[in-house]
C-alpha cells in the first residue's frame, strides 16, 4: 500500500527553492535534474498574482513507470515507495514518458534515469524527506492520506468559523 | 559509512546568520538544516542549504596571497600566514608612523561578531571603523535613532503579535531573514493583515491583502498622505501621542497641504486607496508595524521615508507596544551579566575620524561610520584629519556593494595598503595587494555573539569540519597581526581560550553551548512597560519630528516633498533588490544557486517594452548614462512593474577569471550608478543608489525572429 503522502500549502509558500536547492545538494541527479521542482505560476490580470506549486513523484499505487520499465529497475517498495535501482537502468526512458507528469529525471553524465525516492535511507531512520524538513515556511508537509486530508479539513473547518460574520 | 556526527553552528551564506544544524559523515558535510532547537525546527533557506556546495568551491583564495602585478592584474605570489602576517603589520605601522595612527581604516558588514575587529582597530589607536551600511540600512538605523532614540538593531519588530503589517521597500519574502519571514507568515495565517506598497509586484505584495503600485521615488509623499489622514480624519491615538510623543502640533502644522488626494497624485494611486490603508491601520492599532526598511539607500529622501514609517506606527501607539515596533532588551534585562568585551581592553581612539563624523555630525552614528565619507580621506581628507593610507577591507567587497566601482578603484589608488580578509574571490580582493583567505563559515569559530531582542540569548558559531585550505578563522587572523603589533591580549591560542575570555563572569562555559548552539537567558519575550520606560532620545519620549537627533546633525527633520526627476526620454531608473536564492554578489558563483537564477533578466513594463520594440525571449544590454554597456541579460515583460523603472536583481555581472561560472552572467547594477558616490541622504547618511537612469539595447540576434 501506498503509505505516504506529501503535502504542500502554496499559500505559505514564497517559492524560495530551499526543497529543490536541498534535494540538489543531497542527490546529485546530473545538470538539470531535479527531483522536485517548485514551479511558479503568475497573472497581471486583473490584477497582479503569482502562486508557487511544489511537484514531485506521486509515488502511485499503481505506477504506470514500473510497468513501462524493461528492465525491472523501476520498483515499488511495499511501503508505496517507488524508486529506481540505477544499476538496473539502462536508460531507455521509458518510465519518463510512461509517467503522466514526467516525474522520472534524466542524467545526462550518467545516461541513467534517477527520481525522488521520498529519501528513503532517511525515512527508515525514521525522519522526514529532507525537501519537508528544510521547507523554509514549513509548507511541506510528510504525511499519511489519511491524516493530511483530516488536517486539511481541520484548517478549512477553522477557516470557515473565523469568517462567519458573528452571531445575532 | 562511518557514524554521523551532528554539529550545532550558525549560517555564513547572508547576514542574518541563522542557527543551523550539520551533519558530517565521514569527514565531510552531510545535509545542511535549521537547528531545530530554535524556532526554525529544521527549516533553512536555499542559500543556507548551498553552504554544502561552498564547502567544496575551490574556486577561493586557498592561501595568503600578495599582489606582484598591478593592482587588479591577478598576479599573486603564495606566501605563508607568517609571511603575510609580517608583511601586513610592517606596512600598518609604516603608515602609521608617516601619516599617523588614523590612517588606517577598517571595514566590515557589521554584525553580531564584531567585538574583536572594534578591539583590534582600538589598539592600533586609529577610530576610523566602518560598516558597509551607507550602501545598506543607514538611513533605516538613523531614523530609528531620530524618532525612537533605538538604533535599527534594538528596535524590534514584533510581528507574532502584529495585526497589520505594511511593507514599504522591504521585500520580506525574497531579501530573507528566515525567523522573520516564519513570524511573518505565522501572523498572516492567524489573521494579520499585510499591504505592499512597492514599485512591483515581488513575491512579498503576492501574499498581500493589499499591493499598491507606487511611481518610484515617492514613498515619502505616500507616507505624508498618510500621516495628514490619521490626523486629519483624527484616527490617529491621541492617548498615547499626549502621553509618550513630542512635536506633533509642529506635525500636524507640517503636514497640513499634503492631503491623501495629493499623495495619490504624486503616487499615481487611488486617493481613496490611501484613506482605506489609513482606516485599516486605525482599526488594528496599536498592533501595527509599518516597516521602516532594511536596504534603504535608495532615493535622496529615504531617510524621510524610514523616519515618517515609524513615525506612523507611532501615531497610531504602535512604538513601545506589544505587537508593534519595541525596544529589544539585552542580558541586563534579564539580570545576567553579558559577555566580557574585548574593546573594553584598549581606550577609544580620539583622534579626528576620516569621514569627519563628531565634529559637525554629533547625531550620525560612529559605530556605523560613513565609509563613502572615509574613502573620500584617501586623497582629500578633511580638515585635522589624517589621510587614509591603508585599508583593511574585511569580510566586505566594497567594489560590488558600493556604486561606481571604476571611480573607487581611482581613490583606492592613493592607499599604500590594501587588505582583504575574504572567504570567496571579490572584485575588492581580486584588486588588493594582499588577500588574507579567511576559512569558510563551516570552518572557522566565532567569537560568542550576544543576540538583543524580546529574547536576548548568547549564541556561537561552532567549527564543523577543519577547513580544507591554508585559511584562518577570524581570531586566529586578529591574532596574528595582534601578535606583531604589540597587542598581545587580542592573542589566543585557541577559540576556546576566546570563549572562556568572553564568558568569564556570566557563569557559563563553552561546553553550554555544545548541545544547541546558544543559550537563552529568559524563557519569555520581555516587553518594556511604557509607563515607566524612558526612550533613549533627548526627551525621552517618541519624537515625531525628531528634535533632538536634527539638532545633532543639523538638518530639518520635516523637509518638504520634491518629486522625483523623471527618467529622459528613452531612459529607466534602474532600481534593484533581491531574490530568495542569491546574497547579492557573494553566491553567483555557487553552483546549486547559479543553476537556479544564472542571471539578472530585467523586469519591464509591457508598454515601454512594446514601444521599445523587445519582445519576450529577446535579451538587451543595459547602458549607463555614459552610454557604456554594464552587461546583458534576458528581460521579463510584465505590468507587474512601474513604467519608469527598470528592475534587476543585485550582485550579478562579474568579470573576474578566477569565477568560472559568475563570469559575465547578468548585469553589474553597480557600475551603471555613475558619480553614485557622492550622492548622500544628508538626513540619514544612506547614499542614494536608485537616482540613476540607464538605457537598454536589444542585442541583435536575440529572442524569437
Amino acid at each position: 500500500m501506498s503509505k505516504y503522502i506529501v503535502m504542500h500549502n502554496s499559500a505559505d509558500c514564497i517559492g524560495c527553492k530551499a526543497c529543490e536547492v536541498q534535494c540538489r545538494s543531497l542527490h546529485n541527479g546530473g545538470p538539470g535534474a531535479f527531483f522536485c521542482r517548485v514551479l511558479s505560476v503568475e497573472q497581471t490580470e486583473p490584477k497582479p498574482a503569482l502562486g508557487f506549486v511544489y511537484t514531485s513523484c506521486f509515488h502511485c499505487e499503481n505506477p504506470w513507470c514500473v510497468k513501462a520499465c524493461p528492465t525491472g529497475a523501476m520498483r515499488r517498495r511495499d511501503d508505496g515507495i517507488v524508486y529506481v535501482e540505477t544499476s538496473a537502468c539502462v536508460g531507455c526512458k521509458a518510465c519518463i514518458t510512461a509517467c503522466p507528469w514526467a516525474a522520472p529525471q534524466w542524467n545526462a553524465q550518467t545516461g541513467k534515469v534517477d527520481k525522488c525516492d521520498l529519501c528513503r535511507d532517511r525515512i527508515d531512520q525514521g525522519l522526514k524527506p529532507a525537501c519537508v524538513t528544510t521547507c523554509a515556511m514549513s509548507c511541506l508537509q510528510f504525511s499519511t492520506p489519511d491524516a493530511a486530508s483530516q488536517e486539511r479539513r481541520q484548517e478549512f473547518a477553522g477557516q470557515m468559523l473565523r469568517n462567519r460574520p458573528a452571531a445575532r | 559509512m562511518g557514524s554521523m556526527q551532528l554539529v550545532q553552528s550558525v549560517c555564513g551564506m547572508c547576514t542574518a546568520r541563522c542557527p543551523i544544524s550539520v551533519e558530517v559523515k565521514d569527514g565531510s558535510v552531510g545535509m545542511i538544516y535549521g537547528n531545530p532547537h530554535s524556532p526554525l525546527k529544521g527549516a533553512l533557506c536555499a542559500r543556507g542549504v548551498a553552504g554544502k556546495a561552498l564547502e567544496r568551491e575551490s574556486e577561493c583564495p586557498q592561501s595568503p596571497l600578495i599582489r606582484v602585478g598591478e593592482r587588479g592584474e591577478g598576479k599573486w605570489k603564495k606566501v605563508s600566514w607568517e609571511e603575510a602576517f609580517d608583511y601586513v603589520a610592517q606596512k600598518i605601522a609604516a603608515v602609521q608612523q608617516q601619516h599617523g595612527r588614523e590612517a588606517v581604516l577598517w571595514s566590515d558588514r557589521d554584525g553580531p561578531f564584531t567585538d574583536l575587529y572594534r578591539a583590534f582597530m582600538r589598539g592600533i589607536g586609529s577610530p576610523n571603523v566602518c560598516t558597509h551600511s551607507t550602501s545598506c540600512d543607514l538611513n533605516t538605523h538613523h531614523a530609528s535613532k531620530a524618532v525612537m532614540g533605538l538604533g535599527r538593531g534594538m528596535a524590534v519588530n514584533d510581528f507574532a503579535n502584529c495585526k497589520h503589517i505594511v511593507l514599504q521597500t522591504r521585500n520580506i519574502f525574497e531579501a530573507i531573514n528566515l525567523g522573520e519571514a516564519r513570524t511573518v507568515m505565522q501572523a498572516l495565517r492567524k489573521g494579520c493583515k499585510l499591504t505592499v506598497i512597492d514599485i512591483r509586484h515581488n513575491v512579498s505584495a503576492s501574499k498581500a491583502n493589499d499591493f499598491l503600485l507606487v511611481r518610484p521615488g515617492t514613498d515619502y509623499a505616500f507616507n505624508l498622505g498618510i500621516i495628514n489622514t490619521l490626523i486629519t480624519r483624527k484616527l490617529y491615538n491621541k492617548d498615547y501621542v499626549d502621553a509618550h510623543t513630542t512635536g506633533f502640533a509642529e506635525l500636524a502644522e507640517f503636514v497640513a497641504p499634503y492631503t491623501a488626494e495629493w499623495a495619490a497624485e504624486q503616487c499615481q494611486v487611488d486617493a481613496q486607496a490611501i484613506v482605506r490603508l489609513a482606516q485599516s491601520l486605525a482599526a488594528a492599532a496599536p498592533h501595527v508595524i509599518w516597516h521602516p526598511g532594511w536596504m534603504t539607500s535608495r532615493y535622496g529622501d529615504s531617510f524621510q521615508v524610514a523616519r515618517t514609517a515609524l513615525v506612523i506606527t507611532a501615531l497610531l501607539g504602535g512604538v513601545g507596544v506589544k505587537g508593534g515596533i519595541v525596544p529589544g532588551r539585552t542580558p541586563k534585562e534579564c539580570g545576567k551579566a553579558g559577555l566580557k568585551k574585548f574593546t573594553d581592553l584598549f581606550p577609544a581612539p580620539k583622534g579626528f575620524r576620516a569621514d569627519s563624523l563628531g565634529v559637525d555630525n554629533k547625531a550620525f552614528d560612529p559605530g556605523k561610520g560613513l565609509l563613502h565619507k572615509a574613502f573620500e580621506a584617501i586623497s582629500n581628507p578633511p580638515q585635522g584629519a589624517a589621510p587614509v593610507k591603508a585599508y583593511m577591507c574585511w569580510r566586505h567587497d566594497p567594489l560590488q556593494g558600493y556604486p561606481d566601482p571604476d571611480a573607487l578603484r581611482k581613490r583606492f589608488g592613493g592607499l599604500d595598503l590594501l587588505v582583504s580578509v575574504t572567504f570567496s574571490w571579490s572584485d575588492t580582493a581580486w584588486y588588493s595587494d594582499v588577500v588574507l583567505p579567511l576559512s569558510t563559515y563551516l570552518s572557522r569559530e566565532s567569537i560568542i555573539a550576544t543576540k538583543n531582542g524580546l529574547k536576548p540569548q548568547f549564541f556561537v558559531r561552532n567549527r564543523v569540519i577543519p577547513p580544507r585550505y591554508d585559511t584562518k578563522a577570524d581570531w586566529e587572523i586578529i591574532g596574528g597581526l595582534a601578535k606583531r603589533l604589540g597587542l598581545d591580549p587580542l592573542v589566543f591560542e585557541s577559540a576556546e581560550d576566546v570563549w572562556r575570555f568572553q564568558l568569564e563572569g556570566t557563569g557559563l562555559t563553552s561546553a553550554d553551548f555544545t548541545e544547541k548552539g546558544f543559550v537563552s537567558l529568559t524563557s519569555e519575550p520581555l516587553y518594556v512597560d511604557l509607563a515607566s520606560y524612558s526612550f533613549p532620545t533627548a526627551s525621552g519620549k517618541v519624537e515625531l519630528t525628531s528634535e533632538g537627533y536634527g539638532k545633532g546633525c543639523g538638518e530639518n527633520m520635516l523637509p518638504p516633498y520634491t518629486p522625483p526627476v523623471a527618467p529622459p526620454e528613452g531612459a529607466y531608473r534602474i532600481t534593484f533588490g533581491r531574490v530568495a536564492v542569491h546574497t547579492q554578489g557573494h553566491t553567483i558563483n555557487n553552483p546549486l544557486l547559479l543553476e537556479q537564477v544564472p542571471e539578472n533578466t530585467v523586469w519591464i513594463n509591457s508598454k515601454k517594452a512594446k514601444a521599445a520594440g523587445i519582445n519576450p525571449g529577446d535579451r538587451v544590454r543595459v547602458r549607463d548614462a555614459a552610454g557604456n554597456a554594464m552587461g546583458e541579460a534576458g528581460v521579463k515583460i510584465t505590468s507587474a512593474i512601474h513604467p519608469e523603472a527598470i528592475f534587476v536583481v543585485h550582485g550579478f555581472g562579474h568579470d573576474l577569471p578566477c569565477e568560472s561560472r559568475a563570469i559575465n552572467q547578468g548585469i553589474s547594477d553597480s557600475k551603471c550608478l555613475r558619480g553614485g558616490l557622492g550622492m548622500q541622504d544628508m538626513g540619514g547618511g544612506g547614499l542614494a543608489m536608485q537616482e540613476h537612469f540607464v538605457t537598454l539595447e536589444k542585442v541583435a540576434g536575440s529572442g524569437a525572429a
